[in-house]
């Protein structure tokens, strides 16, 4: 097959994927809905034995018991569909991965430009979510996921896709396996650790009385122990990342480990962030609801460091992995500016 | 309240403090966690203004870019060093108060360690069933055959030596949690201590050699030179190298369309004046040389500009770099002549690889690769201000004393030229000639000491890290005893000591390896301990 036939072929896949996701969200959400009928009849005949009228009064106590048997099926039946369709959208969107691979010349990791970076984000999003629902028992936390998943997607369709291009001289290094992958899977874990933490806000805030969604959301302790789960995996990857990885390419490429570029700092920033969460929660004072805002302003600097970073700043050596990357090639950026005598 | 009871010296006031007692007051508070995680946050804000605005030590050409565009912003700027913010006094104030309160924290923390590693796992307290996880169960074993048998099923742990008759077995296990914990934080010391060394003593220097030509590693070879405020010129490594070829690769086609790649330097080097060796320089691939690093980051054209004076005698001629301007290689530069009679002449413009022009645009370059190689310049005749001894640079035409050299009519005169042509200056001045093409290449030239010592601390942070996340330290305690009826009453607990740990299922697996050979009353026993441990 051509190059042009492989590029065709994944952006066909990147959009199977995303209505996979998309029929995987509704799914999920009808489970949503349906066990919110199955959770309501408790209180709902109480009131009902009271003030006849409406349409579900016919519903006693004797008659409920089938239809509530008939909506829990119906709900575990639309729970298993939804990850069923997840699971299925997650082998599409790393086919389509594998197809951008394949369609540059020469073949190279599916990551040399923001498009690409947040095609495999979200790849590593869902795959780490898949791979930890059963150890950690995440059925609940698959709207959100797939709903973010699918959000990230269609930005990355609309506002980041690029042509397939060659690296620029730059990139083209082991350490762009090694470094970016580290970075992409820290980068999925801290977003899920992200994801129950502000689920872990809201849920303590409504405590014990949660209806909706937030009912099906696990007790807040249960919350905030997942969260750690997931940072402490995501820290010491990211720690491999930025502050092993990165220096060692930067030598390499640049002369120096460490020359506070704005991304560079950027990823410290997070860094130091996530090490704040991770020392608060063994303070007390801090443990609980301020640790989960550290975790939340992390996910934020982590996203900022991706997105902004390459759109705000002007002096970044890392401007490549911004949309126009052509137009800013760091072997011409770095010679403006010198001056001899 | 009985506030009274003691008497105090008159001249204390309450909540006064001696000297001591202030200074002890400050260390706790320094060495606080609370405190150690405002420093963190501090200086995770702190870093931030580096990031937005342009850094004399990043790029220098944009931070006096900004400076010229924000003249009202610049003198508070340069007051509070955010040009320089990661060398300040209020940044470095940050980390070395960080630094200090992880000291104080850790230190002692390393004789609590050492002496908890000396002693014995704690006695088993005597209410295990106050402990959340726990258990209890009964068997007509004796507990002497329940104590063996949760010994030899706790043989990876620490357990306490204990009198023969004891009732309980007292086990710990993960300890070396805390040693990885220790290990991370001595480690950010050894990182911040290479990261001195690499700033103190190392320097980085950058060079435009034009291909075909040399350099020698001394000062005077340097464009930029920015050393560490310890480095010492005799520091640097005796060595030569002469950049004999330089490959490059153009795309013709596709998305990437006119993209340099495949840049290759064929250099020859020899260091102390020992035997010459060759080596292919790529971005990517440096080449070190004793304990310097040699880096190809750039290229560009040298076009090769003859002048000729009003007199007719070549009074400059020779490879001139010219600086790309953006991705197609138009480039800009001048050209000096200060040898020039009766007057001084210099150029200033562009130089284009594949030059092409139309009314819209003016003359532009269509391709990086030197398919239609011209330059399109400037000249100006006086004084071009080099002979004051002042430093100037190459890159810079000073025009407070010189004309722009206009056609006899008036009109605008350009040095237009395509490769191999001359023109002749109006009024006599002189001609041009554009008599060839070289090429040059960026090289950063660097020393880094105490490189490896901050990859070894970020390694070793690393493991402590994962120590630190990851071993979970765990105290077990089984008893047994014989109760009333004679049953064996056996009672089980796990405690866990760190946070995010659960043992429930811990305790699930003891269990069950405790009573394996007890199949009938596993099940009874079994929803019992499950209706004493709500999940």
């Amino acid at each position: 097959m051509t190059d042009a036939g492989w590029e065709a072929l994944s952006n066909q896949a990147v959009a199977g994927a995303g209505v996979l996701y998309f029929l995987a969200l509704l799914a999920l959400l009808a489970e949503l809905v349906v066990a919110r009928r199955v959770a309501e009849p408790a209180d709902a005949t109480a009131y009902e034995s009271g003030a006849a009228g409406g349409l579900t009064v016919a519903i006693g106590p004797d008659a409920e018991a089938p239809t509530d048997a008939d909506d829990r099926r119906r709900e575990a039946f639309f729970g298993r569909l939804g990850l069923l369709l997840t699971g299925l959208a997650v082998v599409v969107h790393g086919f389509a991965l594998l197809c951008r691979g394949l369609a540059a010349d020469p073949n190279r990791v599916p990551w040399g430009n923001m498009y690409e970076f947040t095609l495999s984000g979200t790849f590593w999003i869902a795959l780490l979510f898949l791979v930890a629902l059963r150890r950690f028992a995440l059925a609940w936390m698959a709207p959100v996921v797939v709903g973010v998943v699918l959000s990230l997607l269609m930005l990355a369709v609309l506002v980041l896709y690029a042509p397939i291009a060659p690296l620029t001289e730059a990139l083209n290094s082991p350490w762009l396996v090694i470094h970016v992958v580290a970075a992409i899977i820290a980068t999925a874990a801290f977003t899920l650790g992200g994801i129950s933490s502000v689920l872990y806000l809201l849920k303590s805030r409504e405590g014990a009385s949660s209806k909706g969604y937030l009912a099906r959301v696990p007790a807040p302790a249960d919350l905030d122990r997942l969260s750690y789960r997931l940072h402490a995996f995501a820290f010491p990857v990211w720690t491999f990342a930025v502050l092993i990885a990165g220096p060692i390419w930067a030598y390499e490429a640049w002369s120096r480990y460490w020359g506070w570029d704005p991304k560079e700092v950027w990823a410290l920033i997070t860094w130091v962030v996530y090490a704040a969460y991770l020392h608060a929660r063994a303070t007390a004072g801090w443990r609980g609801r301020k640790a989960a805002w550290l975790a939340i302003v992390g996910v934020a600097t982590l996203w900022f460091n991706f997105v902004g970073i390459n759109y705000f700043s002007s002096t970044s050596q890392h401007a490549y992995a911004a949309p126009a990357s052509h137009h800013a090639s760091p072997e011409v950026g770095n010679l403006l500016g010198e001056s001899r005598t | 309240m009985a506030v009274e009871t003691r008497e105090r010296p008159a001249a204390r006031r309450p909540g006064e403090l001696t000297f001591v007692e202030l200074l002890r007051w400050c260390w706790r508070q320094l060495t606080s966690m609370r405190t150690a995680l405002v420093l963190l946050l501090l200086l995770a804000l702190a870093a931030i203004p580096g990031s937005v605005i342009p850094q004399e030590e990043v790029d220098s050409l944009k931070a006096s870019q900004w400076q010229d565009a924000h003249p009202d912003l610049t003198p508070v700027y340069e007051r509070l060093g955010l040009f320089d913010v990661y060398g300040t006094p209020w940044f470095a104030a940050i980390y070395l108060l960080l630094t200090i309160s992880l000291i104080g924290c850790f230190v002692p923390r390393i004789a609590v360690y050492a002496k908890a590693l000396r002693s014995q796992p704690p006695a088993t307290p005597r209410r295990l069933d106050r402990l959340p996880d726990h258990a209890t169960y009964r068997t007509d074993e004796t507990p002497d055959q329940v104590l063996a048998r949760a010994r030899a099923l706790l043989a990876g742990q620490r357990i306490r030596r204990t009198d023969p008759d004891a009732d309980s077995v007292s086990a710990e296990r993960g300890q070396l949690r805390e040693a990885g914990n220790l290990l991370f934080h001595v480690s950010v010391l050894v990182v911040m201590a290479g990261f001195a060394i690499g700033s103190l003593f190392g320097y980085q220097g950058g060079m435009i050699v034009v291909v075909g030509n040399g350099m020698s590693n001394d000062l005077t070879s340097y464009d930029d030179f920015n050393p560490g405020s310890l480095f010492g010129e005799e520091d640097l490594d005796d060595f030569y190298l002469d950049i004999e070829d330089f490959d490059v690769e153009w795309m013709t086609s596709g998305p990437a369309q006119g993209q340099a790649r495949k840049f290759v330097s064929h250099v020859r080097y020899a260091e102390d004046g020992g035997e010459p060796e060759e080596y292919d320089l790529r971005v990517n691939h440096p080449l070190t040389i004793g304990d310097t690093g040699v880096f190809l980051i750039g290229h560009g054209y040298a076009p090769v500009i003859t002048i000729r004076d009003g007199n007719g005698d070549v009074a400059y001629s020779g490879p001139t770099v010219f600086l790309p301007e953006d991705p197609s290689f138009r480039s800009i530069g001048v050209v000096k002549a200060p040898d020039a009679r009766p007057q001084q002449i210099g150029l200033e413009g562009w130089f284009f690889p594949t030059y092409a022009f139309t009314e819209e645009t003016g003359p532009f370059s269509v391709f990086g690769d030197a398919k239609n190689p011209a330059i399109s310049m400037q000249a100006y005749v006086g004084d071009l201000g080099m002979d004051a001894g002042r430093s100037q640079s190459v890159y810079v035409l000073d025009k407070s004393d010189v004309e722009l050299v206009e056609s006899p009519d008036g009109s605008m005169f350009r040095v237009d030229l395509a490769l191999g042509d001359t023109v002749d200056l109006p009024n006599g001045a002189g001609s041009v000639t554009f008599e060839g093409l070289e090429r040059w290449n960026k090289l950063q030239v660097s020393q880094t000491p105490g490189r490896w010592l901050t990859l070894v601390g970020v390694v070793l942070a690393l493991l402590g890290l994962l120590g630190s996340l990851f071993i979970r330290p765990r105290r077990t305690w089984v008893r047994a005893r014989r109760d009333e009826q004679g049953d064996t009453l056996v009672e089980v607990a796990v405690l866990a000591r760190a946070g995010g740990d659960d043992v429930s299922t811990v305790l699930a697996d003891l269990l069950a390896a405790l009573k394996q050979d007890e199949q009938d009353e596993q099940n009874e026993q079994d929803e019992q301990h499950e209706r004493e441990e709500p999940r």
